[in-house]
């Protein structure tokens, strides 16, 4: 039996080329003004600036990890802007254009990464959860979610992001039957970036990702996870689907992890460097550009004045993430439990008298 | 308005309650629908709540505690049941990762006040996985409650206060004490909260500490050993977490001596905690080191070995005499 190919442009939708042509697909039509695209640019120049300098942080020693999103700007900017007041999305760990698209404050996310916080953010305030570590973890909780939107008879749903590694997982799996049998407005919203750490997606699968959908009983499509038009359209499909009753589906962006894994990593050991300068080619920010440019949407001024807040934006993040407060020690009973809990209120008082037995510059 | 009712009726009965008194509480599990559930817990809830609120679920341990944590970020109050002891590791990352740490690691935004029941313990001739003694796990994990109730009356209130308390609960049923009968009031306000426990029998020569299904056992034996002489208090836990620690050590302070008993392993099991926690409270009044007398290092044995692996009535007086003889 042969293995089916991967190849990218293996019949994926795909709205604009990496040459900055726009494609009309029939079944994913895109009503969009220039204002719009204008947008979804300064969105993914400024999402990959906060990735550089959160990336830059943690060489200065200022943050203790981070992960990149370098690559996948388009897929998250794409899939976080069809998103509407509402709807919910569940992310990894490496869901920071989401979040952006979300309203968090990257500061927020910085937090996490710097060590004073494991949450950071209202999920409720933002549509938004908390970043989500164990590899597809989140994904039964957004379908409890999404169950729980339908129970309000609320017309929202909840967007679960993963990538192809997280394809593997149990959770991952359940989620998709769980979502199926039980009608949840859900969108699996998978970034195949290629690589799960070392491992190469022949390790997690056999058949292309987006088609294990039908063996669940929901549609699954494979787009352009480069092209942020196409993120843009399947996604608000997708989910659009799914608010009117129509029930979940799979996205698979097809997409590519251009930096490490985190920073912790060192993917000169398992990948050619070829493969990363093909991958260049179809860069998500570079097509956008050729597009505005060809079309003659924007003038030199456009992208001066984006440097500017891109520059603003970094020095902020720079300043912010030096002046994070540390929290005190104590601070880590606080929310062990909602209610009072004896063991946790007697160690609380253990410790903080403990502590107030040293002179204040011991602390 | 007191009525008999067996443990397994007393949850139902507060399940009952829970469900009729606020409309964000919702059941959800393998079989708890239209079966009632392998042990009719659930039995009639579904028809009287319909399937919205009393939910069968696909058979995926892991995604019905996923997906009450996904509920309860969307304002419910689910209980979910887990089939079996034996069934819940497969949830065990979803409890211990997701729905223990939510909270904290929101800083107090989100809260998950989900109730996970299980049916726990041995005692009833099943076949392997169904007679688990888990419960030191979940104790162990900072961010969840573990209480279990050893009669109807504690089981009624005590699910009841589970589900209204804004921390994820696991909710330990003492599956061979389901049959057990008693006069419930449900009328009667909890005689408890839901931390604390109680002294179940009084007595001055020896404190006997027990919970969930070993509570008749150690009634029985204090009864036994009455005929003997010996005059034995014995508590019954209630909450495994928090521990309430005061209720066993005023109790240790007045009979200076103290056995601990549970089905699971002794090895690293409550009763260590019990035990620690006794001998640095009552020092001074123990005449006797703490005892623990339960479940051996072995995996839970064939049925036919279980009387064996089990504390009973003798091993415990065993115990208690070993104590006594200090």
């Amino acid at each position: 039996m042969a293995i089916p190919t991967h190849a990218p442009d293996d019949g994926f939708v795909q709205l604009l080329t990496p040459e900055g042509e726009r494609v009309e697909n029939s079944d994913f039509p895109l009503d969009i003004t220039d204002d719009e695209i204008r947008a979804l640019y300064r969105d993914l120049f400024l999402v990959r600036r906060v990735d550089a300098e959160a990336t830059a942080l943690q060489r200065q020693g200022e943050l203790g990890l981070w992960a990149q999103l370098l690559g996948q700007e388009a897929a998250q900017v794409g899939a976080g802007r069809a998103l509407v007041s509402g709807d919910m999305a569940f992310p990894t760990y490496r869901e920071h254009g989401v979040a952006w698209c979300r309203g968090v404050d990257p500061l927020t996310l910085l937090g996490l990464f710097r060590g004073t916080t494991n949450g950071g953010w209202d999920p409720e305030e933002h549509g938004f959860a908390l970043y989500t570590i164990v590899i597809g973890d989140q994904c039964p909780q957004a379908v409890g979610y999404a169950m729980g939107l339908q129970h309000d008879r609320a017309e929202n749903a909840v967007m679960v992001f993963f990538g192809d590694g997280a394809s593997s997982q149990g959770d991952v799996n359940e989620s998709f039957i769980w979502a199926s049998v039980f009608n949840a407005p859900v969108v699996f919203f998978c970034q195949n970036n290629q690589w799960a750490i070392s491992e190469p997606l022949e390790r997690q699968t056999r058949i292309p990702l987006f088609q294990r959908a039908w063996g669940f009983g929901f549609p699954g499509v494979r787009i352009d996870g480069n092209d942020v038009l196409a993120c843009l359209a399947v996604s608000r499909h997708m989910l659009q689907r799914a608010r009117e009753g129509a029930g979940p589906a799979l996205i698979e962006a097809f997409t590519y992890r251009m930096g490490a894994h985190t920073t912790s990593d060192d993917p000169t050991r398992y990948r050619l460097d070829s493969d990363v300068e093909a991958w260049r080619l179809r860069d998500p920010l570079e097509r956008v550009r050729s597009f505005l440019h060809k079309q003659q949407l924007v003038d030199q001024s456009f992208f001066t004045e984006l440097d500017e807040e891109a520059e603003q934006l970094a020095e902020r993040l720079r300043a912010g993430t030096r002046a994070l407060p540390n929290p005190l020690p104590p601070d880590m009973f606080d929310h062990a439990y909602a209610e009072p809990h004896a063991l946790v209120d007697r160690q609380r008082a253990e410790f903080s008298q403990y502590v107030a037995g040293f002179a204040p510059e011991e602390v | 308005m007191a009525e008999t009712l067996t443990l397994a009726k007393a949850v139902n009965s507060g399940l009952r309650r829970s469900l009729e008194g606020d409309p964000k509480v919702l059941l959800m599990g393998e079989d708890i629908g239209r079966l009632g559930g392998v042990f009719r817990v659930t039995d009639g809830l579904q028809k009287d709540f319909g399937e919205d609120r009393v939910i069968d679920t696909p058979l995926a341990e892991s995604s019905i505690v996923g997906a009450a944590i996904g509920m309860a970020m969307r304002g419910y109050r689910p209980v979910v049941e887990i089939q079996f002891d034996g069934f819940v590791y497969v949830a065990f990352d979803q409890i211990v990762s997701q729905l223990a740490k939510m909270h904290a690691r929101s800083s107090g935004r989100v809260k998950v006040p989900v109730t996970v029941r299980i049916p726990y313990g041995g005692g009833i001739g099943a076949v392997e996985h169904h007679s688990e003694s888990p419960e030191a796990y979940f104790a162990h994990t900072a961010g969840l409650r573990v209480v279990t109730p050893s009669n109807p009356v504690d089981a009624f209130h005590l699910v009841q206060q589970a589900i209204a308390c804004d921390d994820p609960v696991v909710f330990l049923e003492p599956k061979r004490r389901y049959w057990d009968k008693a006069e419930v009031d449900e009328t009667a306000a909890p005689p408890l909260p839901m931390g604390s426990a109680r002294v179940v029998r009084s007595g001055h020569d020896l404190t006997l500490v027990a919970y969930g299904p070993m509570v008749r056992t150690c009634l029985e034996a204090a009864a036994a050993a009455e005929s003997d002489g010996t005059s034995i208090e014995v508590v019954d836990l209630r909450s495994l977490s928090p521990l309430d620690l005061d209720t066993v050590a005023q109790s240790v302070r007045r009979t200076g001596r103290c056995v601990v008993t549970h089905e699971a392993s002794v090895f690293l099991g409550m009763a260590a905690e019990v035990a620690a926690a006794v001998a640095q409270e009552c020092f001074y009044e123990l005449q006797s080191p703490v005892l623990r007398v339960g479940g051996f290092h072995t995996p839970y044995p064939p049925s036919r070995l279980e009387e064996h692996y089990l504390p009973d009535l003798d091993r415990v007086l065993d115990t208690v005499d070993r104590a006594l003889a200090y």
